[in-house]
């Protein structure tokens, strides 16, 4: 039978091939029957697939085929820094020395590991302006956890564990910030944004009270704008005996120009697979690590990472410490990368990227304001919004112009989020795409508001040069097929 | 800077030009935002080295890297959630492809059918491994998936407390520890009977109370658990039973979804990922059915298009932070859909037959050796039902054993001695990967009979 790129992995699966070769072995196969009690033996072995090399091969080549990355075309999704993963950056992860050691080897054996771990935190602590930091947290939101269980614990210490029991988050804050806090063990109180798009002083005085644990921000915050009163936040919150949280997944617009230490912040995370050019892997694996200023590294999760004269060791001796938050020492393979990044960069480097991420923003900003709306006229940081209602009165919505944009060779921006601007589209550039590219993506734009006013139906029908057309959703929330059914076979 | 760097295409004259589109003289101009007291200045600047060409950055990284002992160069006899497997070539190369490694979560499906497909697949595998219903598209590694699996349990059951065996991962107590310290709950540990779970004790402390109760299978030190001993036991309080098992081992023992299990979780870092000094691994989660909508992270569903043809979506979004925030299942934005990838290809490559031989090959080994040690007289602390760890009784502390091995190129055991309460306590991993050369020089030096 003929395979067809529509086929799932078991459809193309054919009983008797093989793709793999093991080690031969001379060892005398062991009876299971002898070693394993029989009502412990499977009964009836997993149904995975079985196919040639080659066939695997085409297959995963064929999905790939059917997915936009990085390197397809622009990626502007706000938030996210799809900036260029380096090549050499893959090369070096894969050094035998990196991936082929085991966590728990004797430390002597992997004193190199160690080391790069070491000098990775150094320069963290420069980026940030923090006292210590740690790797262990997998991503962003493992970060935003683990620095407020940071703040259960000093109020704890404290003797505040009980009557500090809320988290301040703005309403335009990342989904993960509110749940982050939930899983710590917080209530939230959401604070308003003010018409500029900011944390209002006024705001923030109003909510703000001795059962407040923290304030958690996002600076420059989702809308691509910079918190200008953030003296003054900072100073809200610790006269209040709060403490104040830095989620840095838009550090990609202040490197070497600010440091969330310079502003006031305690705790700091940041996402090495978006300001430090990890690939996003379709998902992940990113890496989280947190920052804290110096009266609260006791409780940072262990172990910790020290150096002693010329040897490094991890320590496990941190009675105050929030735990272990992940498995051995977070996503080590990730830190490698990022750790290369910044090694090719240099200060002068990142104050670089941080320059032309911004100039980027703004350029494209000035360049669609005429055709969209743009609720926030000051200059943007690294990304900013624009809002669809003009095009929505013409019967075009925001999701009609996302999934436009594929047809035009681009991936979408991020949509619908912040959740406070109607018909949202957020868009990041990031500094490593080329005018021409930013010029290109702006005339897309424009194209597609002229197709909203003379001709609403062919946005509203798109995408048409996908491998799908758009998709039913709702049927699929409400009758979920979440694994492969055998007797249904697709035509 | 001076010199135009290589990942930055802007160039004097594009920024001359943006400016004058935006309406401003310069740079500064757009920073003029950041609170003067805040901004880096001559004398508060980030230090860093100096930037570094292609070629210094890999020598220098080279050399870090050649500091460590490898597989290369030495036979891993180390496991304790962590192994050292065969990753056929393919997994690789199929990660190398940058449409998967550099896009990001598919949140415009139409785009990102390769990914979701992939994902699909992914799910579907670990449900035929598992025995479960529904698993999601991956977390971020076994044991943040366990504390996951707590924090689904006591929201599910309204109860606030779980049960784990002393024979689970010591990290995975730790971690475990840290998501009850969040979540407010309590946590209770029913001790060991050997290297098994104390069922006595196990019994004593599970009530009306506890939400689940927490079994590795195989457990820490690699002995095949009663899971449907423990089944009943939980059956009698309506307690449920999560079990964090070894993906490779299914191959062979029976599912725990067969044995009764609620969830399901571990990692699939046996199935095509590099060790990695412990990561990125990859977390899996699966339930049954009636858990479905209150599994954390992403989940792919199948569905139609337009035109009826069949594609793949994110669905049940409703559980995730991005849409509910605080009422959320879980705060999983960022998972780990690479290494899903990377343990799906490494499934479609060894698929049925060679899993199931691979699962042998690693019994076969342990058992060797497990054979060939308690024949020269050593006692062996975990001689019942394992797969490919057990427990050996060293005749010296592990330390000296280690220095020896390692003179033979052999990275040694972990050292369990505390956890078990045993003096030189060793406990050893043979996968598939090991020689018969490599096994009877272990066997030598540890028995003494060594050069
Ligand atoms: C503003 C913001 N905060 C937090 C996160 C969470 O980070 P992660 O996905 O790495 O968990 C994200 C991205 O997803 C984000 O955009």
């Amino acid at each position: 039978m003929h395979t067809t790129y529509n086929d799932l992995v078991f459809e193309i699966s054919r009983k008797g091939r093989q793709g793999y070769s093991l080690p031969e072995s001379s060892i005398e196969k062991t009876d299971l029957k002898d070693v394993i009690p029989a009502h412990l033996m499977r009964e009836t072995p997993a149904e995975l697939p079985e196919l040639s090399e080659l066939q695997v091969m085409r297959h995963y080549t064929a999905l790939s085929n059917k997915n936009f990355g990085i390197e397809t075309g622009f990626y502007p999704l706000g938030s996210c820094t799809m900036k260029y993963n380096p090549k050499v950056n893959e090369d070096i992860a894969r050094y035998s020395g990196f991936s082929n050691i085991h966590p728990l080897q004797p430390e002597m054996t992997a004193q190199g590991a160690l080391e790069l771990m070491y000098r990775l935190e150094e320069n963290l602590k420069e980026v940030t302006g923090m006292d210590a930091i740690s790797l262990q947290p997998a991503a962003g939101a493992q970060g935003e956890w683990s620095g407020l269980l940071i703040f259960k614990a000093y109020h704890e210490a404290n003797g505040e564990g009980n009557q500090r029991k809320k988290i301040l988050v703005p309403d335009s804050a990342h989904g993960t910030n509110p749940a982050s806090a939930v899983v710590a063990g917080f209530d939230v109180v959401e604070i308003k944004s003010n018409k500029e798009g900011r944390v209002g002083v006024e705001a923030l005085k109003e909510a703000i009270g001795p059962d407040t644990a923290g304030l958690m921000l996002t600076n420059p915050n989702t809308l691509g704008l910079f918190e200008v009163d953030i003296v003054e936040i900072a100073r809200i919150v610790h006269d209040a005996g709060g403490l104040l949280y830095y989620d840095g997944a838009n550090a990609n617009a202040i490197l070497g120009k600010s440091t969330p230490g310079e502003m006031g912040f305690d705790v700091v995370h940041l996402n090495l697979h978006k300001s430090f050019s990890t690939p996003h892997g379709g998902g992940g694996p990113g890496s989280g690590p947190i920052g804290v200023v110096d009266y609260l590294t006791d409780f940072m999760p262990s172990p910790r990472i020290e150096k002693d004269a010329d040897t490094y060791k991890l320590t496990y001796d941190h009675p105050k410490s929030i735990g272990r938050v992940k498995g051995y020492y977070g996503n080590f393979g990730v830190n490698v990368r990022a750790y290369a990044y910044i090694r090719s960069m240099g200060a002068a480097g990142l104050q670089q990227v941080s320059e032309d991420a911004v100039l980027h923003a703004n350029y494209l900003k000035a360049r669609l304001e005429p055709y969209y709306d743009t609720p926030f006229k000051s200059i943007c940081k690294h990304e900013f919004v624009l809002s669809g209602n003009r095009q929505k009165k013409l019967g075009v919505r925001t999701l009609d112009i996302a999934k436009r944009l594929l047809d035009y060779g681009f991936y979408a921006p991020t949509v619908y989020f912040p959740l406070i601007v109607e018909e949202c589209l957020m868009i990041e550039p990031t500094e490593t795409e080329a005018k021409e590219t930013l010029d290109a993506f702006a005339d897309a734009m424009i194209e597609i508001a002229k197709e909203a006013e003379e001709n609403p139906e062919h946005v509203t029908g798109a995408p048409y040069t996908k491998s799908v057309r758009r998709l039913d959703e709702v049927t699929a929330a409400r009758k979920p097929i979440v694994t492969y059914q055998r007797d249904t076979k697709a035509e | 800077m001076d010199k135009q760097h290589r990942y930055l295409p802007t160039t004097k004259e594009d920024r001359k030009e943006m400016l004058e589109t935006i309406g401003v003289s310069s740079i500064k101009d757009l920073f003029s935002d950041i609170p003067e007291s805040t901004r880096a200045t001559k004398e508060k600047t980030v230090e860093l080295e100096e930037a570094l060409s292609e070629q210094a950055l890999t020598r220098y990284m080279k050399g870090l890297a050649d500091v460590n002992i490898t597989t290369d160069t030495h036979a891993y006899f180390i496991g304790a959630g962590t192994y050292d497997h065969y990753i056929p070539s393919v997994v690789n190369h199929v990660l190398l492809r940058s449409e998967f490694m550099t896009a990001y979560t598919p949140y415009q499906p139409e785009a990102s059918q390769g990914e979701l497909q992939a994902l699909f697949e992914f799910q579907t595998m670990m449900c035929e491994l598992t025995g479960m219903d529904v698993a999601n598209s991956s977390l971020y590694d076994g044991f943040t998936s366990l504390g996951e699996a707590c924090n689904l349990a006591t929201s599910a059951t309204k109860r606030n407390e779980v049960v784990y065996s002393g024979a689970i991962h010591p990290q995975a107590k730790e971690v475990v520890g840290t998501y009850a310290y969040g979540m407010e709950y309590d946590v209770k540990e029913a001790g060991l009977d050997g290297t098994y779970t104390d069922m006595d004790a196990l019994k004593e402390l599970v009530s009306e109370q506890t939400a689940a109760v927490i079994i590795q299978y195989p457990n820490f030190y690699g002995t095949i658990e009663d899971l449907k001993a423990v089944k009943e036991l939980c059956d009698a309080t309506k307690t449920l039973l999560i079990v964090m098992a070894n993906p490779l081992a299914l191959a062979l023992i029976e599912s725990p979804g067969k044995l009764g299990a609620d969830i399901v979780v571990g990692d699939t870092q046996p199935l095509g990922l590099p060790m990695n000094f412990g990561g990125p691994h990859c977390g899996y989660f699966a339930v049954k059915k009636k858990f479905m909508r209150k599994v954390p992270s992403r989940i792919v569903g199948q569905t139609t298009d337009e035109d009826g043809k069949r594609g793949f979506v994110m669905t049940l979004q409703t559980r995730e932070q991005h849409i509910r925030r605080e009422k959320a299942t879980s705060n999983m934005s960022s998972n780990q859909a690479l290494t899903a990838l990377a343990s799906s290809v490494f499934l479609s490559t060894v698929g049925k037959v060679g899993l199931q031989e691979m699962a042998q090959q690693n019994i076969s080994h342990a058992h060797y050796v497990k054979n060939q040690l308690k024949a020269k007289g050593m006692e062996i602390l975990s001689d019942d039902a394992f797969f490919n760890e057990f427990v050996v009784k060293c005749n010296e502390p592990i330390e000296e054993v280690s220095k020896k091995l390692l003179e033979q190129s052999i990275v040694s055991g972990y050292d369990v001695s505390d956890y078990l309460g045993t003096e030189n306590a060793l406990l050893l991993c043979v996968t598939e990967k090991r020689t018969k050369e490599e096994m009877d020089t272990l066997v030598d030096v540890l028995t003494g009979e060594g050069k």
